[in-house]
């Protein structure tokens, strides 16, 4: 008898690169049920729309590249790309829009630099910083969010606009989000008390539906966490970070400078720290390496939703690290069993 | 109860694996019927081959030596039986390349006939002295039965500046599957235990820890039993959590001690020395019985067979006549390894023996898993989560693929057992270990040529200045006669030429007073 010969080991276990990207779709469910809720079609639209992209996009760049398609189509990473996208964009974005951003995401970002898990740079945030440049106007309007809004803008009002361009009524929709809002206001000389107390402002000191929003990707988070499909790291030490730095401003001035509470809750910070800076391919992967890069996130992102000229901060802090990472790596390194620290590979 | 709270300490990393224990670890071992033919392989241990002693056609008698182990790293083999040899020749072995190597074929004559080739026995091995133990260890052909082989008299040699501090047994016996070290345990707990005071006489020492990890709690109460039994207040019987691998002896090590075995080190810098408990009972049936090593424990386990259990057996018999006595095939053996299932050595037939390092016979199914195709490695990281030597094998995998072998070697390349956690944890199904295999043989390779290399200049660098030397002197030589010519003839000739003026003058005188002496009387 002839036995089929292999060197050990000889058995593996249970997950795979698709088994954890749906994991991590499941985990988006909560967050995005949310949302549909509050912007209904909005989000929908925006969903199909990313992921048939998505998967057009992969599937060419992988016939071009000579790659085989079955495995890299079903391992679901481009469709948690998309899917990122998707909930990161405006609600309603017209099909243009979500068509450039996905360019950026699958063929520049990851298919250019050699497909899944070459990546340098967290595709979705390269597709989202490119169009937010590029159509800053596009990527900020967001339609105010009210509950069970699938009656509110209908089917067909969506259609119109995704595909048509049609504007019509769409002014008195919209809304500014709450970091826009704040933005706008402080920008303005007003003080935090006079732009709470417009009544925009309610739980967890944002606008209610951005709260809930927030909370329901934290849950999602966790369970990640729970699943061990990420590492606690890159969530605390990004929220850590975001947190302690929003507590000292706010400390010395609470008129100027926005709450710890609204810092973690009304933009993408949950969305960011669970699922976004989360990426294995773009993040460090060093354990200590994941803190500082975890920590850089964080900071950026208060400094330059602070101080810089954009509401949110998430994609370019992401970025930003994304470049780092080689570096952290580096510096990081564990000590190796009978080895000194300090001896450096 | 002997048991003591003994403080243990934790390793990075690991796996709980489905272990499979139960399949085969129910049962007492059996004995099976004697084999057709023995297969003896010339080399069963570390080292270099030692050098036959008979000859095809030769009657042996069981226990008598086939291979003397004369010389540096050299342990005999022994005939498991008695019988003839029929021939000695090259025939397929426990190798991951599938090689072939010199075995003496020995077909027993059903008498198992001892002779006189038992060898003296020592009843009271205390009042031995270590060194005559330790040559009879050697003699018997004692090697480390966990898998490693490694002389187990070499090990036992200690050198007297570090002094031994404890002797750890590891009976963790931590690969999913293997079973007979449990059974080893449970069933002849005073001949390891004897086995450990031979040893502990031999090195000195006056502790003993052994490691067995917790899914074996009737092997630990026999094993805490038999120490009851003998009264022994210095060897401790010490649970562990069930966590691969700790039964790799760095991660034992630091399990029981704390202390990490330096890198590119051995146990003995820390005064440790650390043995397996079927090296134990082989060292007392050699020093207190007079057996030399001949049979073992093993397990034959897996989907692929049968009736999975534990076997004692002599060396040489095939493992075709294992699974035959072990219910054969079933439908589902596809693969064929020696040892576990994490770092076993697959093997292509059958007809392959047991040697000493054969602790399990696993036949396997193949793997839905296996069938895919790697994909790219995402960075999860899952892989620096689970080694137990806490290296950064995604690095390692990178660099080795690469072909970057200083910056592999930088990141500690030769500090991983390959133990395979990261190959098995890998999401995208990398055989992440082959990478280090390869990446490890080639910087042998590559050492290997540069030091043939730097001997062949350094030969030639010395035959180049040789001859220049030679040149020279013979030069320096030449040049000094010349010299010496020179001189020599310069001098000569200007006091010939001198010589010759001076007698021309002379004459010259001469004949002037003679021409006016002439004159003058003429």
């Amino acid at each position: 008898m002839i036995f089929s010969k292999r060197t050990s080991p000889y058995v593996s276990g249970k997950q795979d690169v698709s088994s954890i990207m749906r994991q991590v779709l499941y985990a988006l469910i909560p967050g995005t049920a949310v949302l549909i809720w509050y912007f209904g079609w909005g989000i929908l639209s925006n969903l199909v729309l990313a992921i048939v992209f998505a998967e057009l996009l992969e599937w060419g760049m992988l016939k071009l590249r000579q790659r085989p398609v079955r495995p890299f189509l079903s391992d679901y990473s481009a469709v948690v790309t998309a899917w990122l996208l998707a909930v990161a964009m405006p609600a309603f974005s017209p099909w243009w829009l979500i068509a450039i951003a996905m360019i950026f995401a699958i063929v520049i970002a990851k298919h250019l630099y050699g497909g899944l898990g070459y990546n340098p740079f967290n595709p979705a945030m390269v597709g989202y910083a490119a169009v937010l440049v590029s159509y800053p106007v596009q990527m900020t309007i967001w339609p105010a969010p009210v509950d069970s809004s699938f009656a509110h803008i209908g089917f067909g009002q969506t259609l119109q606009h995704v595909f048509a361009g049609s504007t019509q009524g769409w002014d008195a929709l919209s809304a500014a989000t709450p970091l826009d809002a704040v933005k706008v206001s402080l920008s303005l000389n007003k003080l935090l008390s006079e732009i709470y107390a417009t009544g925009q402002f309610g739980l967890l000191a944002g606008q209610a539906a951005w709260g809930l929003v927030n909370l329901a990707w934290l849950f999602g988070g966790l369970w990640l966490l729970w699943q061990r499909i990420i590492g606690w790291q890159i969530p605390v030490a990004l929220l850590g970070t975001l947190a302690v730095m929003a507590s000292v401003f706010w400390l010395i001035d609470p008129q100027a400078y926005a709450s710890p509470l609204f810092h973690l809750f009304s933009g993408a910070a949950m969305l960011g720290a669970f699922f976004i800076a989360t990426d294995p391919v773009s993040a460090s992967t060093t354990p200590t390496g994941k803190l500082f890069y975890a920590a850089g996130i964080g900071l950026f992102t208060y400094i330059i939703r602070t101080w810089g000229g954009y509401p949110d901060a998430i994609a370019f802090s992401v970025i930003i690290m994304n470049m780092a990472v080689p570096l952290i790596d580096y510096y990081t390194q564990p000590r190796v069993y009978g080895t000194k620290q300090g001896q450096r590979g | 109860m002997i048991q003591t709270l003994h403080k243990l300490w934790r390793n990075h990393g690991g796996l709980h694996l489905d272990y499979h224990k139960e399949d085969s670890n129910a049962a007492p071992t059996r004995h099976l019927p004697m084999a057709e033919e023995l297969i003896i392989p010339l080399q069963q241990h570390s080292g270099y081959k030692p050098t036959l002693t008979v000859n095809a056609g030769d009657y042996v008698y069981k226990g008598q030596e086939l291979a003397s182990h004369t010389g540096f790293m050299k342990v005999p083999v022994h005939a498991s039986t008695s019988g003839t040899i029929t021939a000695i020749e090259e025939r397929p072995i426990a190798h991951p390349s599938g090689l072939s190597d010199v075995c003496i074929i020995l077909k027993p004559d059903g008498k198992d006939d001892w002779g006189n080739a038992r060898m003296p026995t020592y009843p009271d091995p205390s009042q031995v002295d270590g060194e005559i133990l330790r040559q009879r260890i050697c003699a018997a052909g004692i090697v480390g039965m966990g898998g490693a082989v490694f002389p187990a008299a070499i090990k036992l040699n200690v050198h007297d500046n570090i002094p031994i501090e404890a002797l750890i047994i590891n009976g963790a016996e931590c690969e999913p599957y293997i079973t007979c070290d449990d059974r080893l345990m449970r069933e002849k707990p005073l001949e390891i235990l004897r086995g450990v005071q031979i040893m502990m006489h031999i090195i000195a020492t006056q502790r003993c820890l052994i490691g067995i990890e917790d899914n074996k709690p009737e092997a630990i109460a026999a094993m805490q039993a038999a120490c009851e039994e003998l009264g022994e207040q210095r060897i401790e019987i010490i649970p562990i959590p069930t966590l691969y691998p700790s039964g790799s002896e760095k991660q034992l090590i630091k399990i029981l001690t704390g202390k990490e075995v330096p890198s590119g080190g051995r146990p003995s810098t820390l005064g440790i020395v650390c043995h397996n408990p079927a090296t134990a009972r082989a060292i007392y049936r050699a020093v207190v019985l007079g057996e030399p090593l001949i049979d073992r424990y093993l397990t034959i386990t897996g989907k692929g067979v049968a009736q999975p259990c534990n076997v004692e057996v002599p060396l040489g018999t095939p493992i075709q006549h294992l699974i035959a006595h072990s219910g054969g095939y079933t439908p589902a053996a596809k693969r064929l390894a020696m040892g576990g299932p994490m770092m076993g050595v697959s093997l292509h037939t059958d007809q392959i023996p047991v040697v000493k390092a054969t602790n399990c016979i696993l036949v396997s199914d193949i793997p839905e898993s296996e069938q895919q195709p790697a994909l790219p490695c995402i960075r999860c990281g899952l892989c620096a989560e689970a080694c137990p030597v806490t290296l950064l094998p995604q690095q390692l995998y990178w660099h080795s693929r690469a072909r970057d072998f200083d910056k592999a070697e930088q990141y500690h390349l030769f500090d991983c057992i390959e133990c395979g956690c990261c190959a098995y944890v890998c999401p995208s199904h990398i055989r992440l270990v082959d990478y280090y295999r390869f990446a490890k043989a080639e910087i042998r390779t590559q050492r290997d040529a540069k030091t043939k290399a730097n001997i062949a200049r350094e030969r030639h660098d010395f035959h180049q200045e040789r001859l220049e030397r030679a040149k020279r002197e013979k030069a320096e030589k030449l040049a000094k006669h010349k010299e010496q010519a020179q001189t020599n003839t310069d001098d000569g000739k200007k006091a010939a030429i001198q010589a010759a003026l001076e007698r021309a003058k002379a004459k010259k005188a001469e004949a002037a007073a003679q021409t006016t002496t002439g004159e003058t009387t003429e």
